[in-house]
């Protein structure tokens, strides 16, 4: 057993860190440091700056123009881009869309789509989730008929994330309604200026526009924009499911949403003294951290198997489980150190012209809390995880 | 023995809820949240027609109640429809200090305030104060017959809808201390006195409060120079037990959100509270929410008690870890839906964990708890 690094990956995290000083621009980092929104252009500089490196598609394999990094390489990437508060790589194309056409997806819509991903000429969103259909996928309804060369879409997906800047969605469509619900379902990649496509923004609760909700109404869609066999959407939704939750425990987050906690607690005070110095808070801070430490390495342990060659199993749910607790504990922990400055709406603090209400850290720690309740809903929710956890260890 | 409500609550508890969960729904309150004022002068108004402020003073102040049991009937009302309206700060921390300290002209006011003519702020709070109430660096000087103000107030909720602002003030000892304190009641156009307004997270509005030179009358001072803290701990025990009350309101209504949502909501064939998972945690927040019912009731009715602040500090610590694990385990149990906007339990939950950052979070109340047990 040995817990360090090798030679060889201390001097990739170097390379990475030597990238990171000379290539991430200071005002970016600024805005990720706090909490502000990026963006579509900031999203796609990012990307385009990565691109350049030949580091966009570093999960992607060699021939697909990937750099294909192991997992331990990816987690030194994603822990030292946290760190440098580097924007996330907006995962809908990358991460998602990316790994199923690589595996599913036939040689055309590999040569048409996979360039435009990485050059940002498509911006991708997912169509998953739909106002009936949540934890519970599969009972989705959203209905494609075959029509000659055409399907014809109706229904409604919701928590399209990112939706309004989208070029491009790939959607789960029922296409057999009598087969067993997960096996009528087909992949289908839809682009957003077809007629019948309405977006409707949803305002969370923090105020943010970062979801919609994706309306079709009788959108017709060519037959070649199907990915694999119709109907059996179900096996890629599955796969790319899988792939959603690498990086899942949000290591490098919690570790920079720790530090710059520390940060504040250190300028915030309680009687007169530094917050950092309140045997309560300070417990509290030491708690997190505790927990953080063993976490940690509980990533490192399951992604040295990946790269091995295991596939993680019922890990990566515990991994989303035990990583949201974390970052959402870290989130509520700010908030209250910022005192009554958690109060002010984020939006007056952070945009515009206005000056900032109090210190120029506490603007989005409220907002930051409310919105990172999600952590623990999406991607599966933690007691869907949960669920898979026992089912699998239960043999069920 | 009796905890039940007297008539005279019990009605004012009906005529409330009724009035509330007619005219204050989900659509309404989104609109008043998104005005510029924030808050609803109308809906402000007819609470004040129903006697909800003079509910929250006594007989001789001009009112009809002022205890605790009648501060925490109103209060858990407010907190169960999401009101944003100020009543904590115009009643009972601006008429609170009124009545406390002020002389015959100064508490003539309260018969506007409780009419709903005149709202109030108190502009306490300084930007490195946090929650300790004598932490005031703000000055005062006397200079012949008027007083000159010089200093910065944080997070003053209410002050641009406020006719006086009440400024605490040092006149006497250091930063800290608890002697040397001074209240004014200054009216909000005065010269020298800038208001940076903004919407907060939970609704209504506030503003960063520059004092630059604010010269007043001497009469402008609320009670003796130097003796404010004594009524400024009485006032915010009050609001203590409001913003308890106001917590358990708004855990009743979010409960109940999410009992529907549990009953109503399907997901692989079947209602999702039949799931026991989510049944039991359904039913812990039911258990949580009886111990915060019992910890309003214990601070309501310590009001006026030797036992007060130890009580007050148990309340305000209960309420906030029940309030956030109400808010989180009914966004949780909920799902997408409760992260949105327009539904109801998005505000809910909001302005449970923002009460938190109102004169104390969990971890000021445990300390003001050790401290007072040890003493």
């Amino acid at each position: 057993m040995d817990l360090s690094y090798t030679a060889e990956e201390l001097a990739f995290r170097d390379e990475v860190r030597a990238f990171l000083a000379e290539k991430l621009p200071k005002d970016m980092s600024d805005k990720v440091r706090r909490g502000e929104n990026l963006g579509k252009e900031g999203h796609e500089l990012w990307h385009s700056i990565l691109n350049n490196q030949g580091w966009l598609s570093y999960s992607w394999p060699k021939e697909f123009g990937g750099a294909e990094w192991n997992a331990v390489q990816r987690h030194i990437f994603d822990d030292e881009c946290a760190a440098a508060y580097a924007p996330r790589i907006v995962p809908f194309g990358l991460s998602m869309l990316g790994p199923v056409l690589h595996k599913f997806g036939s040689k055309e819509q590999q040569d048409h789509y996979l360039p435009r991903i990485l050059d940002g000429t498509d911006w991708w969103c997912q169509g998953y989730s739909e106002p009936g259909a949540g934890s519970d996928l599969a009972s989705l309804k959203t209905k494609a008929v075959r029509d000659g060369d055409h399907y014809v879409v109706n229904g409604q997906k919701t928590w399209t994330t990112l939706g309004q800047y989208a070029d491009w969605i790939f959607c789960l469509v029922r296409t057999d309604p009598d087969a067993k619900q997960q096996e009528g379902i087909s992949f289908l990649l839809i682009d957003m200026n077809t007629p019948g496509i309405e977006v409707r923004p949803i305002v969370l609760l923090d105020g943010t526009p970062e979801v919609n909700e994706v309306f079709f109404d009788n959108v017709r869609v060519p037959v070649e924009n199907l990915v694999g066999e119709e109907n059996k959407g179900w096996t890629y939704a599955k796969y790319l499911l899988t792939h959603e939750r690498t990086g899942i425990a949000g290591v490098g987050f919690s570790r920079a949403g720790l530090d710059a906690l520390k940060r504040v607690a250190r300028i915030e005070t309680a009687n007169g003294r530094p917050l950092i110095e309140n045997p309560l808070f300070a417990a509290r801070i030491a708690q997190v951290e505790i927990d953080l430490m063993a976490m940690s390495t509980t990533n490192l342990r399951i992604i040295s198997q990946a790269s091995a060659g295991q596939a993680p199993g019922v890990e990566s749910s515990m991994l989303k489980v035990k990583g949201t607790i974390i970052r959402q504990e870290i989130n509520d922990m700010m908030r209250r150190a910022v005192g009554p400055y958690a109060m002010p709406f984020a939006s007056e603090t952070v945009e515009g012209d206005n000056d900032p209400i109090g210190p120029d850290y506490a603007g989005p720690v409220s907002a930051q809390y409310f919105n990172n309740r999600k952590l623990s809903i999406f991607g599966g929710s933690n007691e869907i995880q949960r669920g898979i956890i026992a089912k699998v260890k239960m043999g069920g | 023995m009796n905890f039940d409500l007297t008539e005279e609550r019990q009605m004012l508890q009906d005529t409330l809820r009724r009035f509330l969960s007619d005219r204050y729904t989900t659509t309404a309150r989104n609109e008043i949240i998104e005005s510029d004022a924030g808050i609803s002068t109308e809906i402000w108004n007819e609470l004040a027609e129903l006697g909800v402020i003079g509910a929250l003073f006594t007989e001789e102040q001009g009112g009809f109640g002022g205890a605790g049991f009648d501060i925490a009937t109103v209060f858990e009302e407010l907190g169960r429809a999401g009101v944003v309206e100020p009543f904590l700060d115009t009643a009972v921390l601006g008429g609170g200090l009124i009545t406390a300290l002020g002389n015959a002209s100064q508490t003539a006011l309260i018969d506007d305030v409780i009419a709903g003519g005149l709202h109030l702020a108190l502009a306490h709070g300084e930007p490195a104060s946090r929650y300790d109430l004598s932490r005031v660096e703000a000055t005062a000087k006397v200079d012949g017959d008027e007083i000159v103000l010089n200093g910065r107030k944080a997070v003053v909720i209410n002050a641009e809808a406020a006719g006086y602002l009440i400024v605490s003030a040092r006149e006497g000892g250091g930063a800290f201390d608890k002697d040397g304190i001074s209240l004014f009641l200054v009216p909000t156009g005065t010269t020298g006195l800038t208001l940076q307004g903004y919407a907060m997270m939970s609704g209504g509005r506030a503003a960063e409060v520059t004092l630059d030179d604010v010269r007043l009358p001497v009469s402008a001072r609320l009670g003796a120079a130097g003796a404010g803290y004594g009524a400024l701990v009485d006032t915010v025990a009050r609001a203590n037990v409001a913003l308890a009350a106001e917590t358990m309101g708004a855990m009743e209504t979010a409960t109940e959100l999410t009992r529907e949502y549990l009953v109503t909501r399907k997901q692989f064939g079947r209602p999702i509270g039949t799931f026991q998972a989510l049944a039991h945690r359904y039913s812990d927040l039911l258990i949580e929410l009886e111990q915060a019912r019992s910890a309003v009731t214990n601070a309501a009715g310590n009001l006026e008690s030797t036992d007060r602040d130890l009580q007050i500090a148990a309340a305000r610590n209960l309420m906030a870890r029940v309030g956030r694990l109400v808010a989180e385990e009914s966004i949780q149990m909920h799902g997408g839906i409760a992260m949105t906007q327009e539904y109801e339990l998005a505000h809910i939950a909001k302005r449970i964990v923002m009460t938190d950052h109102r004169f104390g979070d969990a971890d000021y109340h445990l300390e003001r708890f050790i401290d007072l047990s040890a003493a």
